[in-house]
């Protein structure tokens, strides 16, 4: 695959398909795609960048697999041809992390598995990859793929301090903040709700009015 | 070549053609990982075993050193019936033979629970000599013993599933060496809510067991989770507020299971006191010499050599 000479890999607009998925054009907080899982894995830190990171392979890969295929997969079935894509994907996903991260492919169970159903995924193969070139879908599927880990773990950050008043993050011991600065001894009690799902669409909920009020230009008039 | 994509036949090639690249992909990887995710799986199991006898050497053991341990505290893995039978008696130096479904390492506690228990308490909802009846009755139900032995001692470990809030629990569970009072203990659970029921698995609610008795006045006596703040006794724990029903859920597992496996160490007190009743026999025979059974030979033969 040889890039076209006029487009350096990094161009303006090469960069814009990593950046506006964080802000303008974020696939949760914009496009509303992906929420189911935005509410339920976000209980704990560990499990929201560890889903990020998985559904991140699986858009990239399922991106770059579709738009290698573009021109050779018939439009009669693209569908099915993409979900089977995703399918085997996300399979393959969850058999390595079973084996070699067992304990967060405990914790995630079925959720792995549930990433065949993120729309995220789906949505960028037909809108994105089928019409463009690889490098191009391989940047979209980064792009939105961070845009998604960002909201994700920025609801799993206040839940998971508001609700357990500790933060995870794989690799390191979990950090007791709200015992370390002494929050309960102010009397301070864990929120329960903050663990569970309607939670998470209040946060999202003031994610998408800060955001907005700080891009005016993304209000609906 | 041009070629017509929008051809049937095309797309029946096309379609075919990716059924079985993608087929063939996904066998080659689940066989290439199939090994490390079964290690994986055993190892936990033995982890849990080996935490739940509740002694410093195996408190906090690593996933992969609990595969190297766990032939080095357990001596035997026995599985027994409902009724305290014994259906299968194996020791650490057979091998764990994973089609072997009898063997005590290989019951699957959730299976045993969803599978075969929950039916039955189904079925007869509310009647509980019925219950007890069915649960005799079945031929697929099967409570596994591991026998550990750390620095003379031994210990029982036991193990229970049930049902908690949303879906099932299970753990295992250290006896001591007369089986009547907890060790330690080990809970996991498939569903409960993060952070409320799922709590059961932390290190501070499974602490509590340690050093509950089971027994009461030569009896069995069950296990109560309380509701937090009261006033406790050996029988009883400390619950997690805000999920009363995961506790009630582990309370019922505990008690069910828990009476089985008291029925089966007091009807086999070969179990329980191997190593306290035979000093004293030999003891009381020396000290009231006409009681000796001079047609029992091994009493007598005992007698005369610690003479």
């Amino acid at each position: 695959m040889s890039e076209t000479k006029s487009e350096s890999l990094f161009s303006k607009k090469n960069k814009a398909l990593i950046t506006n998925p964080l802000n303008k054009i974020n696939p949760v907080t914009i496009q509303v795609l992906g929420i189911c899982s935005a509410l339920a894995v976000t209980v704990q830190m560990d499990n929201a960048i560890v889903m990020s990171v998985a559904v991140t392979a699986v858009l990239v890969l399922g991106n770059l697999i579709v738009s290698l295929m573009r021109n050779v997969i018939p439009s009669k079935i693209r569908i099915i041809v993409q979900l089977v894509i995703v399918a085997g994907l996300v399979i393959i996903v969850d058999q390595v992390l079973k084996a070699y991260v067992y304990d967060v492919s405990k914790k995630l169970s079925v959720f792995v598995g549930l990433i065949i159903t993120n729309c995220i995924i789906m949505g960028r193969l037909e809108a994105f990859a089928l019409g463009n070139k690889p490098w191009a879908s391989i940047l979209d599927g980064v792009g939105n793929g961070f845009g998604y880990g960002l909201v994700l773990i920025v609801v799993a950050f206040f839940k998971e301090l508001f609700g357990s008043g500790a933060l995870t993050i794989p690799g390191f011991e979990k950090f007791e903040i709200f015992k370390a600065i002494g929050i309960y001894d102010m009397g301070y009690m864990d929120n329960g709700l903050m663990l569970l799902p309607p939670s998470s669409l209040f946060i999202v909920g003031i994610y998408i009015w800060v955001q907005k009020y700080r891009n005016p230009d993304l209000i609906e008039s | 070549m041009a070629v017509n994509r929008d051809s049937n036949v095309y797309t029946i090639i096309f379609a075919t053609i990716m059924v079985v690249v993608v087929g063939g992909l996904l066998a080659f990887v689940s066989m290439g990982l199939k090994p490390l995710q079964s290690a994986n799986v055993s190892n936990e199991k033995m982890q849990n075993i080996l935490q739940a006898i509740g002694i410093e050497e195996t408190d906090g053991v690593s996933r992969e050193d609990a595969g190297k341990m766990f032939n080095d505290f357990v001596k035997r893995r026995i599985t027994i019936n409902y009724n305290g039978e014994i259906v299968s008696d194996k020791t650490s130096e057979d091998a764990i033979d994973p089609t072997d479904k009898l063997d005590a390492f290989n019951i699957n506690l959730r299976k045993e629970y969803s599978k075969y228990v929950k039916p039955i308490m189904n079925t007869y909802k509310g009647d509980d000599a019925k219950i007890q009846e069915a649960l005799g009755a079945s031929e697929d139900i099967h409570f596994p013993i591991f026998v550990c032995e750390n620095q003379g001692k031994m210990y029982y470990v036991v193990s229970a599933s049930g049902k908690g809030l949303w879906d099932d629990v299970w753990g295992y569970l250290g006896l001591n060496d007369n089986a009547s009072a907890i060790t330690g203990s080990v809970f996991d659970h498939k569903g409960e809510t993060p952070g409320l029921g799922s709590k059961i698995t932390e290190d501070w609610f499974q602490d509590q067991f340690i050093g509950k008795t089971i027994e009461e006045n030569g009896a069995f006596a069950p296990i109560k989770v309380k509701k937090p703040g009261n006033e406790l006794n050996e029988h009883q724990v400390d619950g997690i507020s805000g999920a009363t029903f995961t506790g009630v859920g582990v309370e019922e597992m505990l008690s069910r299971n828990l009476n089985v496996y008291y029925r089966f160490f007091k009807g086999n007190p070969e179990f329980t006191g191997t190593k306290i009743i035979e000093e004293p026999i030999i003891e009381e025979v020396l000290n009231d010499s006409t009681l000796i059974n001079l047609n029992d030979s091994s009493v007598v033969l005992s007698v005369i050599d610690s003479i």
